[in-house]
């Protein structure tokens, strides 16, 4: 389990460690083939893992999903029918990248609307910065406008 | 009975904590100078009870006490001193009374340092350091007791996770404890703030050191973590968007853009407002972090009910305080008003995006956490959200710091023209631009990862480096040498920062971009080439560790016939957890890290050989280094030591100025 980076995980959790990931035998001869197989597999989850892709994993699913993903490529299929197959078995939880269908499009849209958001609301208190005057930097209290007179006055 | 005293230090530093939040507060409302002075004494004996209670329980650990449970379940009497020791936090329980700790220790360093603070504000900083106090000491013994004991003591323990047993990740959790509980400072003297009603420049002088000791401690700890990812994990991944990671990067966000907006409040008494917001923020996310890897709830939502105990305490805790200082802002926050005033282009405006940057990135981060969750609870999906999310929706945010970051160093506070800060940096963004170019050129030309990556390092550490200069002013080289060896700790602090992140920036495109693999199955003898390099399988032996057995090959390294290193990587398994660990051997220079795995026999006699080389991996942790350097700088700048009396003459002049 390689993604479970810190200790408290590790600690809560007893899991089996990282040996090996893609071992010898499963490499494709073709070495086209076998890196568009690398990229696949960075973007399918093992099933049995905490948020690990199968490229990384150790468990035996990984393993058998590394496996029918070389073979649908051996057999023609493009990356897209490829995913598209495993997602069809597997569901929609192996993907890594979230799609962007239904309520997923918040999950997408949440960062970009921030932003905007964010910019919009500072731009609007900058250009108030801008033209107020701050109390203590210009205007004068009743009290100090009166000593103020008073001292030039006398 | 040594573990019977420790049970016994942590109930009464929860009676203590009890007093330290009730008498200081009704001191600082009634004014009674007494009442608030007791704070000080209280934070003290709060620490040394729970420094008591954590000395009882390592004892425990170190004598290998197996009529404690805790120690049963995560010691071995077999295993090396170093780890019974680290041991003692390397679990849930004996990791909560160290975050108690250190929460204490943070208190008890306000009340000794803290002399030049009015007695209302410390009193009211050192009481809601005791309510944090109260509701972990509570969490801790009440759900989490480290003290239980066995009722028939086995005759050995259970064995620490091997994974564990390692000394980047045996420091780790203490730094990032470190720094999450250091934004609890921040948090209470934002709270206290709120409560008194008023927050100027002296009030951003003080918070600022605590929030930058516990920026640095994230930065570190963060840092041992990945490094420890790289090198224990056997394939050399640095970082995955693991929600625990998450969870650590949120706090370091706001921590950041805390640090920054608090020196607008210092120099300019502006954003105000924002800044204590961002202290909420920046503890509750901590918080956050905590409930998060604690609960259980992101491994499955079933998981969490399974043992809804702690999960529902931790939530009680982040609601009553998050939740508590929120309402408390929403009430006060419009009684601090802004003073300064600045124009559209100005460094306060410049730090104002740098603050949007980073909470946004954060929070994208956090959705991207708590999607999965959200999409079960409301959508019924079972979803996962992993790195490509992360990368594809974090990085604008990260590379827009990146961009801004030099400019808005070089503006100066109030009114600015961009023309002569661009002029100034115009050499800056030429080197940068020739590093993208010189990196475009070197690469295959399919990613524009190295070119973009290698030049916003480049911008950054040219950037931070004309920063530098334009410190020095104008005149003749040995008058700006003169001026540079002067300058305020804090400048070179900010300088070194800035570049540390640039080096951070190329260490990580570079490792993304060039990283070459090699997977094979190689006889004993085997020479085979990988990236130009010739390695050579010379042997393959079994020995045995002081709890683990394994299998060390022996491997041969050379460029253009020359030997450049023989490494010796290790597959281990510890019996008595029946796990195995690979140890990766590495190579490391400043343009690249040779990194070797040696897996399992194969069935035609020959043995699994991973090899990988990173380019400019070493830069990355470098990078973090300065960083933390920089911040360490800072923290010594002679400002913050005399920030106290200075504040405390400041104070007397401007007495009589109401609230603002």
């Amino acid at each position: 389990m390689k993604r479970l980076l810190l200790i408290l995980t590790l600690v809560l959790t007893q899991v089996a460690p990282p040996v090996w990931a893609v071992t010898p035998d499963e490499v494709l001869e073709d070495p086209v083939l076998e890196a568009r197989a690398r990229e696949i597999s960075k973007g399918l989850r093992c099933v049995v893992c905490r948020g690990e892709n199968i490229d990384e994993s150790n468990a035996g699913i990984a393993k058998d999903m590394r496996i029918l993903v070389r073979e649908l490529l051996t057999e023609g299929k493009t990356n897209d029918e490829v995913m598209d197959f495993v997602v069809e078995r597997y569901g929609e939880f192996v993907l890594m990248r979230p799609t962007t269908e239904g309520a997923n499009k918040l999950l997408w849209a949440a960062g970009p609307v921030l932003f905007v958001l964010a910019l919009l609301m500072a731009g609007l208190w900058l250009r108030a910065r801008q033209k107020a005057s701050g109390p203590g930097e210009e205007a004068l209290s009743a009290e100090e406008r009166a000593r103020l007179d008073e001292l030039i006055k006398g | 009975m040594i573990t019977e005293l420790g049970h016994f230090a942590l109930v009464l530093a929860l009676g203590v904590a009890l007093v330290q939040v009730v008498v200081p507060l009704v001191g600082a409302h009634k004014g009674w100078a007494g009442w608030m002075q007791v704070s000080v004494p209280l934070a003290l004996v709060q620490f040394g009870l729970v420094a008591g209670a954590f000395a009882a329980l390592m004892h425990a650990f170190i004598t290998s006490d197996f009529s404690l449970r805790l120690v049963v379940l995560n010691s071995h009497s077999l295993k090396p001193m170093l780890y019974k020791i680290t041991g003692t936090w390397g679990n849930h329980e004996g990791s909560l009374v160290l975050w108690t700790l250190i929460l204490a220790l943070f208190g008890a360093l306000v009340a000794l340092f803290g002399r030049g603070l009015p007695p209302g504000l410390k009193a009211r900083v050192l009481a809601i350091q005791g309510l944090i106090g109260v509701a972990f000491l509570s969490f801790s013994l009440f759900t989490s007791n480290p003290f239980l004991r066995m009722a028939q003591p086995p005759f050995d323990g259970q064995g620490l996770n091997p994974l564990l047993q390692d000394p980047g990740l045996a420091f780790h959790p203490p730094f990032l404890y470190l720094g999450y509980v250091g934004l609890s400072v921040a948090f209470s003297f934002a709270v206290a703030a709120l409560i008194e009603g008023r927050i100027d420049a002296a009030w951003a002088r003080w918070v600022r050191p605590w929030t930058l000791a516990a920026w640095i401690f994230l930065t570190i700890g963060i840092g041992l973590g990945s490094w420890w990812a790289y090198y224990e994990l056997g394939w050399g991944g640095f970082w995955f968007w693991d929600p625990v990671e998450n969870s650590s990067f949120m706090p370091w966000l706001f921590a950041a853009a805390l640090l920054h907006s608090a020196i607008v409040v210092e120099k300019r008494e502006s954003l105000k407002s924002w800044t204590i917001l961002l202290s909420i923020l920046g503890f509750g996310f901590s918080l956050i972090g905590t409930f998060l890897t604690r609960s259980g709830i992101l491994t499955s939502v079933h998981a969490f009910s399974t043992d809804p105990t702690r999960g529902y305490y931790i939530l009680g805790i982040l609601a009553f305080f998050v939740g508590g200082a929120l309402i408390l802002y929403a009430v006060r926050a419009r009684e601090l008003e802004a003073k300064g005033v600045f124009s559209m282009v100005s460094r306060e405006s410049a730090l104002v995006l740098n603050n949007i940057l980073l909470a946004v990135g954060a929070l994208v981060v956090f959705t991207g956490t708590i999607w999965p969750l959200l999409a079960e609870l409301f959508f019924d999906r079972k979803l996962s959200v992993g790195a490509p999310f992360f990368e594809a929706a974090f990085t604008p945010f990260i590379v827009g710091v990146a961009i801004v970051l030099p400019v808005g160093a070089m503006l100066p506070w109030k009114r600015a023209r961009l023309a002569p800060a661009l002029r100034k940096l115009a050499p800056a963004a030429a080197l940068a631009l020739a590093v993208a170019g010189l990196a475009w050129s070197v690469g295959t030309g399919r990613s524009l990862l190295a070119p973009i990556g290698m030049g916003l390092g480049a911008w950054l550490v040219f950037g931070a480096g004309t920063d530098l200069l334009a410190r020095t002013g104008r005149g003749a080289l040995p008058a700006r040498l003169g001026r540079l060896r002067r300058l305020p700790r804090a400048d070179w602090g900010r300088v070194l920062a800035h570049a540390g992140l640039g080096i951070t920036f190329i260490g990580i495109s570079g490792l993304l971009a060039w990283q070459v693999e090699d997977i094979r199955t190689a006889q004993v003898g085997e020479t085979f080439s990988v990236g130009g390099y010739e390695v050579t399988l010379e042997d393959v032996s079994r020995a045995q560790g002081p709890n683990y057995e394994t299998t060390v090959a022996t491997i041969r390294i050379a460029r253009d016939g020359r030997e450049i290193a023989v490494l010796r990587p290790e597959k281990r398994v510890y019996p008595v957890q029946g796990m195995p660990t690979t140890e990766a051997a590495i190579q490391s220079s400043a343009l690249r890290d040779l990194y070797l795995v040696i897996g399992d026999p194969q069935d035609n006699g020959g043995w699994a050989v991973r090899t990988f080389i990173k380019p400019f991996t070493a830069w990355i942790w470098t990078g973090i280094l300065i960083m933390s350097l920089g911040g360490l700088v800072s923290l010594s700048d002679r400002r913050y030591r005399v920030a106290a009396g200075a504040a405390r003459r400041g104070r007397a002049a401007a007495r009589g100025v109401p609230a603002e």
